[in-house]
């Protein structure tokens, strides 16, 4: 026995509650968080999907309340291919001390063409091939600060026909929303009265409920205020947004807004339309909950999904449930060691067969030796037999020889004195 | 060569936007805070130090609570961890503190192996987030992370220099974890010995080259505290739960004869500016540092251990699909050629035996050759025997038929004699 051991008690992991007597000083833990974020910065990509035309980049120039798409970077509805693109402008931006960096992805084409079938797998691929870079980054031996180039929230644009979802709209989503948050959105929203705009709104979330589509979902919050807000969000989906390019003025005001010959449209205008709610909910409220979802949902399933497809070669379905709790060598060392168990019962098996089998020849080895050790036997006996037979013949004939041999020297003895006795005197 | 150093804008083409009025995303630092307090905060404090230096009275002291801890003994057969999480709460920040004493260290007569324990600990912590973070389906946002931030490393209060079991052991540790040196009842030494102690002790460690936590100087906020802060160490603390009325103010101390050892106040000791350092300024730093440097260092080892490369001969970056099938079908190949090799020892075992067995069966049947063979000899001779016999019969027979008609023909002389 060494001298020391190394011995571990299991974690203990006695969680209780301790009030503190005194300040510590671990509440500016917020602050030293804080701190560090500022001094890292931000970065957030937002891509734009829907039809050319419907306002798409006039919406982002008036979110960032500033020309991003302009005369020298124009919108995706300026730069129209043949095929539907997927492109991406970075720009960084700075307010109150906090940078950010804003890609904004769009997809010149969408929706364009005449026959528009697939025209969501370019949209799809671009997505996947962040989550690749992100997956090859975060598994590199040596790994850096990665950046996150995944897509974090995806405003998709509805024609505001007043009737409902075209098909285009509802087959988009559907494949998306398991990739990326799906925020739709109603454009060009001055084009409906209020009446028009809630029947409008209502008929697209039957639909949406009814092709099981998974929009993106404002999280409840503990704090009540926030609830309010988040509920007022929830009740007017999807956002009907008015998006301008121009400032007016308003009552000596000056507004962002459409002028129209019967009035003024005005995009910051909560009677207007939604444009307020989308801002504050996107960049001001929920722009760190759609990166968390993005990140903790969205990768995660891309990941195992992936990695699921390496470990089990996709084969067999039934196994992969109790596999995913493990990382991929893990599921390989697991293999192995079945590989090794499956091995020896096989070792064992063929063992047994081959012992048997060995033991089968011996015996029928030992039964030719007895049978022909038998036989052997009885050769020798009959031969022993003959040899006694013959023996006594010998014996017989000798005896009968000898008695013969007797008897005729007898008979000679007798005919010799009968002679001598016929010479010696007459026979009278 | 921190991770976070690396500018994440540097490789991206982008252009500066400037903006035509309050867009709102200023919050973004606030909503991430809010999202963190939410999540709550975990932190992982490692004290090691030889029994009796004073490692839980420091930790009630820090955070002003009676944390429940037996007085271990002096008769430990070796050293071992005892973690322990608390939750604590201040204002709206939850804590989940978990603290980890390092008990019997220094007790044993041979301390070679004394280092041992920490490190396994602390590695088996950095392995468990390891596993998690491979895991195909995994839940890291709420994985309760149990990797050691910060290591607080006792010396004892000799005066004179390091003991070489303390050099050993921050050797040891300097590259898994943050380590900051204090000197432990800081209120034997008087402030002369302590300025000469304190040098003495920096020296040492620069020569041996362990590397200790420097408090970063980067954050401009910060800058100026961190900065001198880090030429106060290693920090002379005293520990205390007791209060002492010094004044009309009721403060925690020790009471001496000759006077009151106060432990807030900086002219007697360092525990503020501990305090300070470990909790109020550089806590999130602390953690970040362990992520970023010391896991990722454990990380890069262990995945090289396992044969992981970042490119492959050609220098062309490797896929992580790449990587997961060359090793599936190494793996794979691996197991198929076990089989064979298996069965092919089976089939030589079949054919050495069948061959044993087509011998003995030979030499059974050589053997009875050679008996039929004897037996066949046998029989002959008995033939022989028997043909001599018959020839000899024959001969008798012969002689007594020729005896027979001789003996016929004479009884009729005598008879004509008699008469």
């Amino acid at each position: 026995m060494s001298t020391h051991e190394i011995t571990y008690l299991k974690m203990k992991t006695r969680q209780q509650q301790k009030s503190l007597e005194g300040y510590v000083g671990f509440a500016s833990l917020p602050n030293q968080v804080y701190r560090k974020s500022v001094k890292r910065g931000f970065e957030f990509t937002l891509m734009v999907v829907g039809e050319s035309g419907l306002g798409k980049s006039t919406l982002i120039n008036s979110l960032v309340l500033t020309d991003l798409y302009c005369g020298e970077y124009p919108g995706p509805s300026h730069r129209i291919k043949k095929t539907v693109q997927v492109e991406q402008s970075k720009v960084l931006m700075k307010e109150g001390g906090v940078q950010l960096l804003l890609t904004i992805v769009d997809t010149p084409g969408f929706g364009d063409a005449v026959d528009n079938s697939n025209c969501w797998q370019p949209v799809i691929d671009h997505i996947d091939s962040k989550f690749e870079d992100y997956l090859n980054a975060e598994s590199r031996v040596n790994r850096r600060q990665m950046p996150d180039s995944r897509v974090h929230c995806c405003l998709y644009f509805i024609a505001p026909s007043g009737h409902g979802l075209k098909p285009l709209d509802i087959e988009f989503m559907k494949r998306l929303h398991e990739k990326v948050n799906i925020i739709p959105l109603i454009a060009k929203a001055d084009t409906l009265t209020p009446e028009e705009c809630q029947q409008f709104k209502k008929q697209i979330m039957r639909e949406i409920l009814e092709h099981k589509i998974k929009i993106y979902e404002f999280p409840e919050t503990d704090d009540e205020e926030e609830n309010k807000i988040v509920k007022t969000i929830k009740d007017r989906l999807p956002l009907a947004v008015v998006g301008s390019n121009t400032i007016i003025e308003v009552n000596s005001k000056r507004v962002r807004g459409r002028q129209y010959p019967w009035g003024v449209a005005e995009v910051e205008n909560g009677e207007h339309c939604d444009f307020t709610l989308l801002r504050n909910m996107l960049i001001r409220t929920h722009m760190q909950d759609l990166k968390d979802v993005t990140n903790n949902v969205h990768y995660e399933n891309y990941r195992s999904r992936k990695l699921a497809a390496v470990t089990c070669n996709g084969i067999d379905n039934n196994k992969t449930k109790g596999q995913l709790t493990k990382s991929p060598l893990a599921q390989m060392e697991e293999e192995r060691r079945e590989h090794v168990s499956k091995m020896k019962k096989m070792e064992m098996e063929m063992e047994q067969v081959f012992e048997m089998k060995v033991k089968e020849k011996i015996q029928k080895l030992k039964d030719s030796e007895a049978e022909l050790q038998r036989r052997h036997e009885q050769m020798k006996k009959n031969l022993e037999a003959q040899h006694k037979e013959l023996e006594e013949r010998r014996r017989q004939f000798e005896e009968e020889r000898v008695n013969w041999e007797t008897q005729q020297r007898i008979l000679e003895q007798q005919k010799m004195t009968l002679e001598k006795n016929k010479k010696k005197g007459k026979i009278f | 060569m921190a991770a976070t150093d690396v500018d994440i804008f540097s490789n991206e083409e982008k252009r500066n936007l400037n903006l035509g009025g309050h867009v709102g995303f200023d919050s973004l630092p606030d909503q991430l805070v809010s999202k963190s307090v939410t999540q709550g905060f975990c932190f992982n404090i490692l004290c090691v130090g030889e029994t009796g230096i004073g490692k839980s009275t420091l930790m009630n002291t820090l955070f002003n609570t009676m944390f429940e801890n037996e007085e271990a003994s002096h008769y430990q057969n070796g050293v071992y961890l005892r973690p322990r999480t608390y939750d604590l709460q201040e204002s709206n920040v939850h804590l989940k503190l978990t603290i980890v004493d390092t008990v019997g260290f220094g007790d044993q007569i041979n301390k070679e192996e004394s280092y041992k324990p920490i490190v396994d600990y602390i590695d088996t912590q950095f392995e468990n987030y390891l596993q998690e973070e491979l895991k195909i389906k995994r839940s890291l946002f709420n994985y309760h992370d149990t990797r050691i931030h910060i290591c607080l490393y006792f010396i004892a209060p000799t005066g004179h220099s390091l003991k070489s079991l303390d050099l050993v052991t921050m050797k040891k540790l300097d590259s898994k974890v943050n380590i900051i040196p204090i000197i432990a009842k800081a209120d034997t030494i008087s402030k002369s010995e302590l300025h000469k102690f304190k040098i003495k002790i920096m020296s040492e460690l620069v020569s041996n080259g362990v590397q200790i936590y420097q408090f970063p100087t980067d954050d401009e906020a910060v800058t100026e505290i961190n900065s001198s802060m880090n030429a106060h160490l290693p920090f002379a603390v005293v520990g205390s739960v007791e209060e002492v009325k010094v004044g009309n103010k009721t403060v925690r101390a020790r009471q001496y004869p000759w006077g009151v050892v106060q432990v807030e106040n900086e002219s007697h000791c360092d525990f503020v500016k501990l305090r300070e350092m470990l909790i109020r300024v550089n806590m999130e730093d602390l953690r970040e540092q362990t992520h970023a440097r010391h896991y990722e260092l454990y990380r890069r080892c262990k995945l090289e251990e396992m044969g992981f490369k970042d490119t492959d001969p050609d220098s062309q970056p490797f896929s992580l699909q790449e990587t997961y099938e060359a090793k599936r079908k190494e793996f794979l190949g691996d197991l198929q050629r076990k089989e064979e090799e298996m069965r092919q020892m089976f089939v030589n075992k079949v054919k050495e035996t069948e061959a044993e067995l087509k011998e003995k069966e030979r030499e059974l049947h050589e053997k009875f050759e050679q008996l039929k063979r004897m037996h066949q000899e046998e029989k002959r001779k008995v033939e022989e025997k028997r043909r001599d016999l018959e020839e000899e019969m024959n001969a008798f027979n012969k002689r007594k038929v020729a005896a027979e008609t001789l003996s016929l023909s004479q009884p009729l002389k005598k008879d004509k004699d008699r008469k």
